[in-house]
């Protein structure tokens, strides 16, 4: 059986910074992961969560205080960063400003003693790969900022290295550009065929590019899935709240087997829902439904009631925020047409109803 | 049109007035203060030199440009190379640029160790390198003197702890003037090599590490080209003062070993030979100019090598 390879594997990782004083801060706390070859993986959560830590650790800026990290089955820890075979895409870039695209992009390869000729050849493949061609005798800092983000791409592909390390690089762009590099990434990761790990607090870049991402918080992995089952079946709080918008619901598990779950909320209404695979549901949990898999319907059909309190108009869709009977918000994202199909009034009595198979449990 | 023109050319002269109006303060200085004494100088070494000091005015000779590096038999008038002042001046030259390249190695290090310091903890430094300035330059140099004489804190502690049975001749040496010029000129070292560093982006050094540059890579390849303007200024600040060195080769070099400023100072004194101290003085200044020129040029050349 072909056993797809890890290319990082991360044992039980634990990174302690010494802070002000007598505390230490820390950063990673006993975190273990795999990640596997030719994937593009995300670590995603909000600052100082440890995801840039993480990072450093497999670039070889910073070391672990325990644990270990494996490259392809070897223990890393022994080499300095100029000996990992890994190279990083940073924040701001960090392009050599004394030096021109093309001396920038061939840097890494001339350090690594590779013939002129070899590097000369591999940094026309390299500006053609990320499309500039024409800028290669220019010095760094007369690009922009969307140009200095393809060289920086370029100079880390260069060496070929087994897994590329991206630490927010896509942050300092303007909204229209990211989403165009959003895509460039992607097709550069299927292209090069290199393990990409990338870190970012935006949820949305995070469920675009990745094949898996692994959400953080407080120096833990929270949950690690594919964008469809961290969205869809956050298992909890945290992830439900930190990627998109959640409704919160409280009730009480009257029956549950095999990630499903029948659950009776605090209004009496009963609602099924999936749980996360390895968790026995019982007592008072808390389920999420996100806002576009409800649906405003009369008073009558709906499994929550309540008062529509506010209409949020976002050109795309409209949100729906009601106040439901037995306490607590509830918002409906529904879809615009432009036939404008007829809504409730503020301050009406609606009804919401649930799809099948929206509703989550949460672990906590 | 034509019109226009001529306003505009108008307002150009006005624009050109004004700036010479108000640079005219300190043209005006440097006119009385440096570029008029430096022609005075250049006209007394062309003169012929008065019997006790000074000159003979308005009789002019060649004689003192003459006697910078060459020398006539007072018996049998053949000319000769002058030993003395060769040596003086090829010393001066040696000991400078030593001192500089010493100031170089002992003051990188430690200006890149300040400005990798926390922010609040750079000025405490940067305030800990200019406290030598707080003393007078002669005080500074007998306080070498103090460390280095026989009878000093190195030689007695050498001899204390039994590493050496007699003390090391240190006092009146090219190393104890060196020394001296090393000690004084750091802190013009360190601080614009400071003030370069300072703007360097130290995210740059892991980038060279993430692209497989050993340390001394990322040193030559990285560091030294983005704080080269530092290196440059730092270098000029001290070469500069060192090779018209007067105080440290006077106490230090013990009036035995001279260099040029010793040279010319007593022309002006003892020597009672004012046309000579002048050519003297106008060599020095001539070695420091092509000394620069050969410095920036090739930095610059480097610079585009580098691209």
């Amino acid at each position: 059986m072909a056993v797809s390879q890890s290319a990082i594997e991360a044992k039980r990782v634990t990174k302690e910074f010494r802070g002000a004083g007598q505390d230490t801060v820390r950063a990673l706390d006993d975190v273990s992961v795999t990640i596997g070859e030719n994937e593009f993986f995300t670590l995603l959560g909000p600052s100082g969560c440890g995801k840039t830590t993480l990072l450093r650790l497999i670039a070889g800026f910073d070391f672990p205080t325990e644990g270990e990290i494996l490259l392809y089955g070897q223990d890393i820890a022994p080499l300095p960063p100029f000996k990992r075979p890994v190279n990083t895409v940073f924040q701001n870039y960090a392009l050599f400003p004394h030096m021109t695209v093309a001396q920038n992009i061939g840097f890494g390869l001339e350090m690594l003693g590779k013939p002129k000729a070899q590097i000369e050849a591999r940094v026309a493949e390299m500006l053609k790969l990320v499309r500039m061609e024409e800028l290669a005798k220019r010095k760094t800092s007369q690009i922009s900022g969307g140009q200095q983000q393809r060289v920086a791409l370029a100079r880390a592909l260069a060496p070929q290295p087994k897994v590329l390390l991206l630490d927010e690089p896509l942050s300092a762009l303007d909204y229209k550009l990211r989403k165009d590099m959003q895509i460039e990434l992607k097709r550069l990761q299927l292209e090069t065929g290199i393990t990409f790990i990338f870190v970012t607090h935006d949820q949305e870049e995070a469920l675009t590019m990745s094949d898996r991402i692994a959400v953080m918080s407080k120096g833990k992995i929270r949950q690690i899935g594919s964008p469809h089952e961290i969205y869809d079946h956050p298992s909890e709080r945290f992830v439900a709240n930190f990627i998109g918008e959640t409704n919160f619901l409280e009730g009480e598990v009257k029956k549950s087997a095999k990630g499903q779950a029948t659950v009776k909320l605090g209004s009496g209404v009963v609602i099924d829902a999936s749980t996360p695979a390895d968790m026995d549901a019982k007592g008072k949990v808390t389920i999420v439904v996100r806002p576009e898999h409800a649906q405003l319907t009369g008073e009558k059909n709906g499994v929550l009631k309540g008062v529509l309190e506010n209409i949020v108009y976002f050109g795309t869709d409209t949100h729906f925020h009601v106040q439901l009977d037995g306490g607590g918000e509830f918002t409906v994202r529904q879809q615009n047409s432009r036939s404008g199909a007829k809504v409730p009034e503020q301050g009406a009595r609606v009804g919401i109803a649930v799809s099948d198979d929206a509703a989550q449990v949460l672990r906590d | 049109m034509a019109l226009a023109q001529q306003a505009e050319l108008n307002a150009q002269r006005a624009d050109i007035r004004s700036r010479w109006l108000l640079s005219a303060p300190a043209l005006i200085i440097i006119f009385f203060a440096a570029i008029g004494p430096l022609f005075v100088v250049l006209l007394y070494s062309f003169m012929v030199k008065g019997d006790y000091g000074d000159v003979k005015f308005w009789q002019f000779t060649t004689d003192a440009w003459f006697k910078v590096i060459l020398e006539r038999d007072i018996f049998d008038d053949s000319i000769t190379i002058a030993d003395a002042h060769v040596s003086i001046l090829w010393r001066s030259v040696k000991l400078s640029f030593a001192t500089t390249v010493l100031c170089l190695v002992f003051g990188f290090p430690t200006a890149y160790f300040i400005s990798t310091r926390p922010e609040r903890w750079r000025d405490v430094w940067l305030f800990l390198v200019t406290i030598p300035f707080w003393t007078n330059l002669l005080i500074r140099t007998f306080a070498v003197q103090e460390l280095i004489r026989n009878e000093g804190v190195v030689n007695s502690f050498l001899t204390g702890v039994g590493l050496i049975d007699a003390p090391i001749q240190m006092m009146f040496t090219d190393f104890a003037i060196m020394a001296g010029m090393v000690y004084v000129y750091l802190p013009l070292m360190v601080l614009p090599l400071y003030a370069s560093m300072e703007k360097f982006d130290f995210r740059l050094v892991e980038a060279g590490y993430d692209l497989y540059a050993g340390r001394f890579q990322v040193l030559r390849r990285v560091i030294v080209p983005l704080v080269k303007p530092g290196i440059i200024a730092g270098s000029i600040l001290v070469f500069i003062p060192a090779l018209g060195a007067y105080v440290a080769p006077r106490l230090l070099g013990g009036g035995k070993t001279l260099m040029l400023g010793n040279l010319i100072d007593l022309q002006f004194g003892q020597g009672r030979d004012w046309p000579l101290g002048a050519a003297l003085s106008i060599t020095l200044m001539a070695i420091v100019m092509v000394a620069l020129l050969v410095y920036v040029r090739s930095a610059a050349s480097s610079e585009v090598r580098h691209g």
